[in-house]
């Protein structure tokens, strides 16, 4: 027996027809949706804050409305980890889609809750957990008022169990990314919570699942030439053939455009990549330099002999707290000396100021059309370039001095240097600095207060 | 021994953790493999990316998909949405990698297609 888990999502703001696609096109058993990332979860807290039935991945609920029909028709379960920081209101409002389309009595929605501990760091901190920034060592206190969101990354067994129970749609908050493909291959094989090696092999198919088309031809360096002709823009999103033993094919929909190979699995295995021999989740620690990939048919992979090791007593949790402001402007200047003219006007507004006496952490100058991607790499500028786009950055803590930085942009087009263009779009947005402080907590914190809960629609 | 671009040899994938990059090199055929071992030390990959990073440079291998994985430390301006970077999350860096020029044996050099370089 196998199962097929179809990737639908590889982040909030993926192609919305590619879970659609995947329902319809071709046989699937389960769809994964990833939807959050580090600065997603403060986004939601702060949509939260504002309006206590927000809060989540919005998308996720009109989606729902399109397919659930077609997911119950076909057997096929739903996992997304769109609850974000208010899962219970997002199942309320797939409920109520469920209702819409006729469903009442036929599917079955399951929440997965308890990873938010925003409302609980001032007592854990009291309590003497430290929350150390695991990159630099600080322990949380020094910016505990200034926390917007806290979640600890949680793993597969709640989902499983909500499948067990017949969830038809399971919905997480921050969950693992890989977790959404991997909970299912649990709950159709009973993999028993040691057996690592298998849930290595499912969370190396989650790291392939979780990006969408990364794993089916987008985004990646080969042969990337011939883009239209492979087919691209029809492109079809990974499947997951999972088998009881852990080994997996990879595979997408017939007739869809893109292609699954092994130089395409190998950039998405090492994409976002650590120390490969010590992938962390909450389940297993997985080592990547243990994969096998073997080419078994047109867009068919096969993936085996994973190794895993026991997972530790910590769980990671991401914690997001306010840092700052931050603007972005633009100009556009158009040959001759394109260059010279943009390196002009970025002293002028430098200059200018310092004269207004503003204090920013730090001011950052690029070249978009020379060197904003590679940096010193590019080299000297090509002579006579046609045109090159000035983009200046600045972040501080105070927001004033940021606003008064985004007035002094539209100004240079008659005070600055000649033949200046791409103003047009009004002043610099300023938008408040997110910094993502990720911390380790004990196992025993979480887990006893993860709650799992499904309701018949 | 011919000088090429290493993104004759190899492709790649970038991603950022924090302010940490990530550049996933993978050989385009296994015989290139061994030389890209060799050649692409820490100490080299360090000097190619002076300016861009301010931390450490650390270097795993995947011998399974003939691939090494760089970790660039302090690339990203302080990375997320700290970062006032056009490139905050790294994406580019993969070809910034692939920008490197190495000298190539001769026998590596027949197995070379016409990937730009």
């Amino acid at each position: 027996m196998t199962i097929r888990i179809a990737s639908g999502q590889g982040f909030w703001g993926d192609l919305l027809s590619a879970p659609v696609e995947q329902v319809r096109r071709g046989p699937i058993d389960y769809l994964m949706l990833d939807y959050l990332a580090e600065v997603t979860m403060s986004i939601l807290q702060k949509q939260r804050s504002r309006d206590p039935a927000q809060g989540y991945a919005r998308d996720f609920v009109p989606l729902m409305g399109q397919i659930l029909g077609d997911c119950v028709e076909k057997g096929i379960r739903v996992v997304a980890n769109a609850g974000g920081v208010s899962p219970d209101a997002c199942r309320d409002g797939v409920l109520a889609e469920a209702r819409k389309a006729g469903l009442t009595g036929r599917a079955k929605v399951g929440v997965v809750s308890g990873d938010d501990i925003l409302h609980r760091l001032g007592e854990l901190v009291e309590r003497g957990h430290e929350l150390r920034n695991m990159d630099d060592g600080r322990p949380l206190s020094e910016i505990l008022d200034r926390v917007q969101s806290a979640n600890a990354y949680i793993g597969a067994r709640p989902i499983v169990e909500a499948l067990d129970k017949g969830a038809t749609v399971v919905i997480t908050g921050r969950s693992t990314d890989t977790a959404l493909t991997y909970a299912p291959m649990i709950h159709a094989f009973g993999w028993a919570r040691d057996d690592w090696d298998r849930i290595a092999c499912g969370v190396v198919a989650g790291h392939i699942n979780e990006c969408g088309a990364q794993a089916s031809g987008g985004n990646s360096l080969i042969e990337w030439e011939r883009f239209d002709e492979l087919g691209l823009s029809d492109v079809g999103f990974p499947i997951i053939e999972a088998s009881a033993d852990g080994s997996f094919v990879v595979t997408k929909h017939e007739g869809t455009g893109g292609r699954i190979t092994p130089a395409i699995l190998k950039e998405q295995i090492v994409y976002e990549m650590g120390d490969p021999r010590e992938y962390i989740t909450p389940d297993v620690i997985a080592d990547f330099t243990t994969i096998r990939l073997e080419e078994v048919g047109a867009d068919r992979v096969r993936v085996h002999g994973i190794a895993g090791r026991p997972n530790t007593d910590k769980l990671k949790v991401s914690i997001s707290y306010g840092a700052g402001w931050k603007a972005v402007g633009t100009l556009v200047y158009a040959w001759p000396q394109a260059v010279e003219k943009a390196r002009a006007a970025d002293r002028v507004l430098r200059e200018r100021m310092d004269r207004m006496g503003f204090a920013f952490d730090e001011v950052r100058t690029e070249f978009v059309g020379w060197n904003s991607a590679h940096g010193p790499l590019a080299g000297p500028p090509p002579p006579d370039l046609p045109e090159v786009e000035l983009r200046i950055a600045v972040r501080g803590p105070e927001r004033s001095a940021v606003e008064a930085f985004s007035r002094e942009i539209a100004p240079l087009v008659l005070t600055g240097p000649p033949t200046v263009t791409g103003f047009a779009g009004g002043r610099p947005r300023v938008q408040e600095v997110v910094a993502y402080w990720p911390a380790l907590i004990d196992r025993t914190e979480i887990e006893p207060n993860l709650r799992v809960e499904v309701t018949q629609a | 021994m011919s000088r090429v671009l290493l993104y004759r040899l190899a492709h790649a994938r970038s991603g950022d953790k924090g302010d940490t990059v990530n550049v996933g090199v993978i050989a385009r055929r296994p015989e290139f493999f061994p030389f890209l071992r060799e050649t692409l030390t820490v100490d080299r990959v360090r000097k190619h990316f002076a300016g861009m990073v301010e931390g450490e440079v650390e270097r795993f291998e995947l011998p399974n998909l003939d691939a090494l994985n760089f970790l660039l430390h302090g690339a990203l301006g302080g990375g997320g949405t700290v970062s006032l970077m056009t490139d905050a999350q790294g994406k580019t860096f993969s070809t910034a990698l692939l920008r490197m020029e190495v000298d190539v044996p001769s026998e590596l050099t027949a197995l070379l297609e016409g990937a730009h370089g």
